[in-house]
């Protein structure tokens, strides 16, 4: 029964990931430009931007080149960049690893984090510690993520303390991890930026749970404070916390575009950045379909939290 | 603290015996700025016995009751008094009051449990059933082996009527019906053999024949473990039905207890008098609300006392003032009869006001509701009973347009309607007026009463802003709020008075047919009685045909010329109401008439 809903939701997530592997592949080919004319330079003869045409199979019908394009994402095959011309898998490996880093790091941190503190606020409604703490997660989830980056490195780089590295010091195809003190604070910076939003809700969740039939029953049939929490209230704000999560997460495959910016992190986001410059539509591509495939998954995976939360949609579907 | 209330006993069962289980005195409970809730409540609990605890909403009973298992609802703490409780094979009696966290935690669910209200939200909807009363089992370390606990979850769920087998307690609490989580939830309270059990209003959300299946097991349940009940409900058939004592509760104060004959056949205290006067009875021997005597009194006198001043007012002069309504009414409904037959054939030869024919309604398979058919003449009351889930508001939906997936046709005055509001002329729309059920959420809250009343004039696009505003206070008149209420919000009104308001505003356009969806269920009894009194004056009134929707048959002499039966989508008795309850022809009206608490 429950293998027959994820079944059903992951083909439709495959249908979600073919539709928007339509929309990119479409958008690039209306994008201004002409790739060989990019990388060959405003002095190049009509024979060899038409030879280098060949080369990148850009003569062939559009149509021809989305399935050639779709067949090798199966494989893994991202194609050739063609500001490079090495091979797109080759040049984002490092840089998914990179990213995926900060991003897991990030999320590993904050959600425990996120309904940790949302739980303490909804134990502690209306004192002044829940008071302070609202007030200060809405000026947290108020500020854009560079102010808050800049902030850190004010505080931990520059101004206050010296203690952090500012920016990324890693030479290039040295795997990030080998220094993790520069991973401190663009994590950091993501952690601040996601956690505000899951404790809100969180807070909200857990009132409205702290409040309902079954909990006081729980009290009332003798069940330990602490059993009540964990058992009775914290699954049902489960459900619909993971909804917001995995918003936050899918925000965190884009956001990190800002951060890996501003901590000149060699992640996804640089690369997109260049690619973009570049004009190297390859790269382009594949990051979109990379970034879809994020917001998929984790909202993927926000369904799966509320199923297993609630036994109504477990037994219904 | 303010003084306490003297109450009125009939015999002298409070006082200190060996039989008390629980014992409460001088209880005071205050909210957290100050204010007292209850007043010095003394009451007894003793084995084997139940005791009623009936009052209005607000009234503080089941404050009272969860102070004696020493919880507080938010907002609420322990002000002064004390809760005593004897458990079996104690020596010393324990003082709730005097307990830490831990200690009350294990007197909860195992010497004295809790059977709340409301199944649907008091059991974890993620958790098997089995599972939350194997719950309380472990906590309170019932027996000495894994065994022996899941031994005695199958034998309680067996004594409570249910199965008792591994994939019955495998059931999630959806899965169950209303009547069967209420179970799951008294096995819960029974199965560590409690000394008191504190019974929330257990069936009121339940139907008349679940209920009464409930009652029966709450009672066999008490008698068999010989156990000391608190029955806390507002309804005195309940009371009469399942308690051996009764007491009452009026603010925060306990006014008269005694035995139930004692102080059912004869109350002493003026708000029991009220109280008991206001109950509906299926024979119809009284009448409730005492027609427009008791309105007009609940209407003038100030919100926080009216239900003191209509007790005062009520015996004696209100049954000459009743006669004369009724012979006024009588005379009023030949008059229109005639005039809307004069009126009638210009538009089309005798047709009834509301035609109802063959209506079905299905969503996929379910068959919700099968060839329906119903007229209904001016100032007419028809009554649509039956249980939840038989369609009864699906069929009120269809006829005012809410609901257009029917087959089949709606007639006013011959004219068929089309399915959905929106393509009904605007006179048709006028002509069928609806009511909700809820008060709470029917109106707006940010809407004064006298905007809200409006939107129906200015969507009818009649009269100007002046009219429109003399229309509404018109209205307001009439459902005997007065014009005053005009510039209030629902906030500050109680239940009864914005059921009113509710009513005046399907009266402003003047309908024809009003469609009234369970309007009294939300409300107390006496409340529902000065709301049942007012349909019967606007009827004598306004020529008002109506569609009084309702589970409760008890009310059905109080307000219907007939009554229709509804039962899984099909109406399977339907006559004049005092032929129906005669001689129900359907087994179905015979077993719900017979469910009815007797009073």
């Amino acid at each position: 029964m429950f293998g027959k809903v994820i079944g059903k939701r992951l083909l439709f997530s495959a249908f979600i990931l073919i539709a928007v592997s339509l929309l990119v592949f479409g958008a690039t080919l209306l994008l201004p430009g002409d790739a060989a004319r990019a990388i060959l330079g405003q002095q190049a003869t009509p024979e060899r931007i038409a030879a280098l045409n060949e080369q990148l199979g850009l003569d062939q019908p559009a149509w021809q080149r989305y399935f050639t394009w779709l067949g090798g994402l199966f494989v893994g095959d991202f194609g050739t960049s063609s500001a490079t011309g090495g091979s797109v898998g080759a040049l984002l490996g490092d840089r998914i690893g990179a990213s995926f880093i900060l991003m897991g790091l990030a999320a590993l941190i904050s959600v425990p984090l996120g309904i940790g503190l949302g739980v303490y606020q909804a134990l502690h409604r209306g004192k002044r510690r829940d008071q302070a703490m609202t007030g200060l997660s809405l000026v947290l989830a108020a500020m854009p993520e560079f102010v808050i980056g800049i902030g850190l490195i004010a505080i931990f780089a520059t101004s206050v303390f010296q203690i952090l590295p500012a920016v990324t010091l890693a030479p290039p195809g040295e795997p990030v991890w080998n220094r993790p003190e520069q991973l401190i604070l663009p994590t950091l910076t993501l952690i601040l930026v996601v956690t505000p939003y899951i404790v809100r809700m969180m807070r909200a969740t857990m009132i409205e749970v702290l409040d309902s039939g079954f909990v006081e029953m729980a009290r009332l049939k003798g069940v330990p404070e602490k059993r009540v929490i964990m058992r009775h209230a914290v699954p049902h704000a489960l459900g619909p916390v993971a909804q917001v999560v995995a918003i936050q997460l899918a925000w965190l495959a884009g956001g990190v575009v800002v951060v890996e910016f501003l901590f000149r992190y060699p992640g996804l986001g640089q690369a997109l950045i260049d690619a973009v410059t570049y004009r190297d539509v390859q790269v382009v591509q594949a990051i979109s379909m990379l970034v879809a495939a994020v917001y998929v998954v984790v909202n993927l995976a926000a369904d799966v939290v509320g199923i297993l939360t609630n036994p109504k949609l477990r037994s219904a579907a | 603290m303010s003084p306490k209330t003297q109450t009125v006993r009939h015999d002298d069962a409070n006082e200190p015996n060996e039989k008390i289980v629980l014992r409460v005195s001088d209880l005071r409970v205050l909210t957290n700025a100050g204010d007292e809730i209850l007043h010095g409540v003394d009451f007894a609990l003793a084995r084997g016995e139940i005791l009623g605890l009936v009052g209005e909403s607000g009234s503080g009973k089941t404050t009272a009751g969860l102070a004696c298992m020493g919880h507080f609802r938010e907002g609420l703490k322990f002000g002064s008094g004390s809760v005593s409780i004897w458990p079996r094979g104690d020596a010393t009696h324990l003082e709730v009051g005097d307990l830490d966290e831990v200690a009350l935690r294990d007197l909860r669910g195992s010497r004295i449990a809790y059977i709340p209200q409301d199944p649907a939200l008091s059991l974890n909807p993620a958790m098997r059933v089995g599972e939350q009363i194997r719950e309380v089992l472990d906590i309170h370390g019932f027996g000495s082996s894994e065994k022996e606990r899941a031994d005695r979850v199958a034998e309680v769920l067996v004594d409570v009527g249910l199965p008792g087998d591994k994939t019955y307690q495998k059931r999630w609490p959806h899965q169950l019906s209303g009547g069967q989580q209420q179970r799951i939830g008294i096995a819960m309270a029974f199965a560590m053999y409690p000394d008191v059990l504190i019974l929330d209003e257990p069936t009121t959300g339940l139907d008349v024949s679940t209920q009464s299946v409930v009652l029966d097991t709450i009672r066999q349940m008490t008698v068999a473990n010989n156990v000391a009940g608190l029955y806390i409900t507002h309804d005195l058939a309940v009371i009469k039905d399942i308690s051996d004592r009764v007491a009452v509760m009026l603010r925060g104060d306990l006014v008269e207890e005694g035995p139930v004959s004692a102080v059912l056949e004869r109350p002493q205290h003026e708000y029991t008098k009220m109280l008991m006067a206001a109950v509906p009875d299926l024979a119809g021997r009284k009448t409730i609300g005492d027609g427009a005597a008791e309105a007009k009194a609940v209407a003038e006198a100030d919100e926080k006392t009216h239900i003191l001043v209509s007790a005062g007012e009520k015996p004696g002069d209100s049954k000459s003032d009743r006669s004369d309504a009724d012979g006024a009414a009588a005379s009023a409904v030949d008059s229109d009869v005639s005039a809307v037959e004069g009126k009638g054939k210009s538009a089309s030869e005798n047709a009834p006001l509301l035609e109802v024919k063959d209506v079905e309604l299905a969503y996929g398979k379910a068959q919700i509701l099968d060839g329906i058919n119903l007229t209904l003449e001016p100032g007419e009351c028809t009554m649509l009973l039956g249980e939840s889930g038989s369609g009864k508001t699906t069929l009120s939906q269809c006829v005012a347009g809410l609901n257009d997936d029917y087959k089949g046709s709606v007639k006013l005055r011959g004219t068929e309607l089309a399915r959905s509001t929106r393509k009904r002329t605007n006179e048709q729309r006028v002509g069928i007026q609806y009511v909700f059920q809820s008060p709470f959420s029917s109106l707006n809250p940010r809407r004064s009463i006298g905007q809200s009343l409006t939107v129906p004039l200015e969507m009818s696009g009649q009269g100007t802003a002046a009219s429109r505003k003399a229309t509404v206070e018109e209205a307001l008149d009439s459902v005997r709020l007065g014009r005053t209420f005009y510039h209030r919000r629902p906030g500050d009104l109680s239940g009864g008075e914005r059921q009113r308001a509710a009513i005046a505003r399907a009266l402003v356009n003047a309908p024809s047919v009003m469609v009234c969806d369970e309007i009294t269920s939300a409300l107390d009894v006496s409340v529902q009685a000065s709301i049942v009194a007012l349909l019967r004056t606007l009827r004598e009134e306004r020529q008002l045909a109506m569609l009084f929707v309702t589970h409760n048959i008890a009310l059905s002499r109080h307000i219907a010329d007939n009554l229709a039966v509804l039962n899984k989508g099909k109406i399977v008795d339907y006559g004049l109401t005092a032929q129906v309850l005669e001689n129900p022809s359907h087994e179905y009206t015979r077993a719900l008439i017979a469910d009815v608490p007797k009073f």
